[in-house]
């Protein structure tokens, strides 16, 4: 018990801080109810897949500036294909195309040798002009069921919640509790020691951004079902991602942290937006907070890492 | 007769021009356990990396248990049966032990019998790796190298973080390992232990196997020849003597000085004019030192004094402020690779920002064409400093300080990795330093360099001072046998 405390703290904690903001909300809107978490859920779940992702590379190590350009391109391929075929093939052939772009990716950075950084500020370049050549404007369509399966709930939880957990689970969870999920973590701790510990190092990193890919990949669909059309222009995943990601407890250097801090920290940075808008400030403070709380977050790390250690 | 478990003969290893190993051999019986002995840089840790997979030879053969060993990664290395125990701990900070073990297939079961049979009774295995001590980690590693039942196992200075009493119970273990019909490989600075747990010493001196001895009560005169070798040493110091000015106010004092997990108590006084070196074997705390007198570390414990008055540094700028300066082992460290000859050597006069930012040209010009004639250092490739070569590199680090002026030099090993040449330009440099009033601590991995440049030398043995030596009487043998922690030998008590 006191161990999944100390391990799940800082999870618990932004749970609590999720729970508080919720609280503020209803006071600045009484009528703030189930509807509007509906609403609140859906919207937050191409921000949550993102994020898983970037949870994932993050914690092996690395970061991929990529993943908004990645869903724009799965967005872009399933509202292409669902104007061909039914849905379910066209959500397959898309996962697979994140998949796929999340091994290239990854295959790039461990055979070049090429920096994390490098590699994916050219693939970001690299995957919107290909987004914009399956379709130069916004268009295509989405399949009814899957326009309808994010709406509405069971009782008092969104079906977009449960969407996400569920989706996030079945690829997280089998990884986390594997020797695949020990290795990344032990990649992003320590390198060296992974590597004599007999942790195949490259081909765990390349397994990393697949699972980055994948994730882009269900975050592409969900772009495309919230509007119902293909939008080849990346959205604003990039920032909001590596904030919640920060404020979900994974240190930005590797090995630590977990998925569901950073999920929670998706919610609270919604949540934030909302309430500005609620409150008649201009919405676009959103990103000054996300970027200012990075900053924060990452410098409180530093400050609990610096003790009695020079700089 | 058996093949042996481990069977390495002439193997060989370059790196670039340096020749790191040219004929490196070692043998290992079942129940047999064989310390492999080198000065610093006889090419033991290369060798050691070439038997664990860790790099491949340019030439020679290995082989284990009578195979040829391919060996092309640590997890190949596993398979063949030996299963190495390095000097840092190679375990996960941030995973619990059992995510650790997990990662090496290690089983859990013998895992925790060996962990308790090492003494570690109390360990939890949900205990985060990243917040046990050293020593602990390094008992860990060792469980989980023997409860893969390894056939060769190979302890590369794995006791030099721990306490007396987890190291007889390493001995021990190890001991028992080899009754059982295992081999093992034992690298260690200290004499005791191997005298204690070896039956065999391998000897390396630059490159290549000198001798194998078995380990009988008073070897460790032969071994000590045996590392040093019958040198020729044509090089002699200037006629400048040793200058014994140890009356007055010393420059710089420290007293009782611990800092880091290695440096635990050494004190000396160093006066205006003094070369004083410092002699030690690979982590022995002289890295702390250094680092603690330049300000790039807090000290745990003990005080320094410069000029009598006691002095705290927060920040290398203060350690600077206060007149000394380090000039690094790793030469990196202290140039700016891209900039000119001319701008790294005039580096200390823009630090202070004097008179807002403007340099004062002429004046910081004359000292820096003085430096580099002075200095013979060849300015050909002068647009930037990573074209020349290591020597001239380091000339120029202390070229620095000699236009700049500077009251305190700590000298980091400075002559690593360069050509005799200039090495034997830098030695009369130091003493010409000295004789402007410099004072100087001058750390060396090369003990034949202590004679030349030093008036006295301090050996540091498991992070405390052991023995303060006149230069006159730093002969190598007696800086080996202190470094190892030996008590001065008899020849040298002759000569006394």
């Amino acid at each position: 018990m006191t161990g999944i405390l100390r391990r799940q703290g800082w999870a618990i904690g932004l749970f609590a801080l999720l729970l508080v903001l919720l609280g503020i909300t209803k006071l600045i809107q009484p009528g703030f109810g189930a509807s509007n978490f509906e609403t609140l859920a859906r919207s937050a779940l191409p921000f949550a897949f993102a994020t898983a992702g970037m949870a994932v590379v993050v914690i092996v190590g690395g970061i991929d500036l990529s993943v908004a350009s990645m869903m724009a391109v799965c967005s872009v391929t399933a509202a292409v294909l669902m104007t061909m075929m039914g849905g379910a093939p066209a959500v397959l052939i898309t996962l697979a195309v994140g998949l796929g772009m999340g091994i290239v990716t990854g295959a790039l950075i461990v055979v070049t040798r090429v920096p994390d950084i490098v590699v994916t500020l050219a693939m970001l370049f690299v995957w919107e002009g290909v987004a914009l050549l399956i379709l130069h404007v916004p268009g295509g369509t989405a399949v009814e069921w899957l326009k309808a399966s994010i709406t509405g709930g069971i009782g008092p939880v969104p079906n977009a919640l449960i969407i996400m957990f569920v989706l996030i689970a079945v690829v997280w969870l089998p990884v986390r509790y594997s020797k695949v999920g020990l290795s990344i973590y032990a990649t992003g701790s320590d390198e060296q020691a992974a590597f004599r510990s007999g942790v195949a190092v490259g081909r765990t990193r390349i397994v990393a951004y697949a699972i980055c890919g994948l994730f882009c990949g269900m975050g592409g669909l969900s772009l495309t079902m919230l509007t119902g059309i293909g939008e080849p222009v990346p959205g604003p995943y990039l920032l909001a991602s590596v904030a919640a990601v920060v404020l979900g407890g994974v240190v930005l250097g590797g090995g630590r942290g977990g998925l569901l801090g950073p999920i929670i920290a998706v919610f609270i940075l919604r949540l934030i937006r909302l309430m500005l808008t609620l409150l008649a400030v201009d919405p676009n403070v959103t990103t000054i907070i996300e970027g200012s709380i990075m900053v924060a977050v990452v410098m409180l790390g530093g400050l609990l890492m610096l003790k009695g250690r020079l700089p | 007769m058996t093949a042996p478990l481990l069977d390495a003969e002439g193997v060989a290893k370059s790196f670039g021009a340096v020749r790191a190993l040219s004929d490196a051999s070692l043998t290992v019986d079942r129940g047999e356990v064989v310390a492999l002995l080198g000065a610093n840089g006889a090419g033991k840790s290369t060798f050691v990396k070439i038997l664990t997979g860790a790099l491949k030879p340019d030439g020679g053969r290995v082989t284990i248990r009578g195979l040829e060993a391919r060996v092309g990664s640590p997890s190949e290395a596993r398979k063949s049966g030996l299963i190495p125990v390095y000097q840092e701990p190679s375990l996960i900070p941030d995973l619990d032990v059992s995510d650790n073990l997990k990662l090496g297939d290690t089983p859990a079961g013998p895992f925790m019998h060996w962990v308790r049979e090492l003494g570690l009774d109390d360990l939890k295995p949900d205990a985060m790796v990243g917040q046990l001590p050293l020593a602990s980690l390094r008992i860990i590693d060792l469980a989980r190298a023997l409860a893969s039942e390894p056939d060769l196992l190979l302890l590369d200075e794995m006791t030099a973080a721990l306490p007396t009493d987890l190291v007889d119970r390493v001995i021990r273990v190890v001991r028992r390992q080899a009754q059982d019909g295992k081999g093992v490989i034992f690298i260690s600075h200290r004499f005791s232990e191997i005298a204690a747990l070896c039956d065999r010493a391998s000897v390396l001196r630059d490159g290549t196997t000198v001798g194998d001895v078995p380990i009988e009560p008073g070897i460790e005169d032969r071994v000590v020849e045996m590392m040093l070798g019958a040198r020729i040493d044509p090089a002699t110091r200037d006629a400048a003597g040793a200058r014994t000015s140890s009356t007055g106010k010393p420059r710089l004092a420290v007293k009782h000085l611990a800092a880091g997990a290695k440096l635990q108590d050494v004190s000396f006084d160093l006066h205006a004019g003094e070369v004083l070196g410092v002699v030690a074997l690979e982590v022995q705390g002289q890295d702390e030192l250094f680092d603690a007198l330049a300000g790039f570390m807090r000290p745990a414990a003990g005080s320094i004094e410069v000029d009598g008055r006691p002095v705290e540094f927060n920040h290398p700028a203060d350690a600077i402020a206060n007149g000394l300066s380090l000039v690094p082992g790793n030469r990196a460290e202290a140039l700016l690779k891209e900039r000119s000859v001319r701008e790294n050597i005039a580096l200390p006069f823009s630090a202070p920002f004097r008179s807002w930012g403007l340099l004062r040209s002429g004046h910081e010009r004359q000292c820096v064409a003085d430096a580099i004639s002075r200095l013979q250092i060849d300015t050909r490739a002068k647009g930037e400093v990573q074209r020349l070569s290591g020597g001239n590199q380091q000339k120029v680090t202390l070229g620095r300080w000699l236009a700049h002026g500077v009251s305190t030099l700590l000298l980091f090993d400075p002559t690593r990795g360069i050509d005799v040449r200039t090495k034997r330009q830098i030695y009369p440099l130091v003493r010409e330093l000295a004789a402007q009033g410099t004072s100087i601590l001058y750390y060396t991995s090369e003990l034949e360099e202590v004679p030349l440049a030093c008036d006295r030398v301090i050996v540091i043995f498991n992070g405390r001072a052991v023995d303060i030596i006149e230069a006159g009487d730093a002969d190598e043998k007696t800086l080996v046998r202190a470094s190892y922690g030996l008590p001065a030998g008899e020849s040298v008590e002759a000569a006394a």
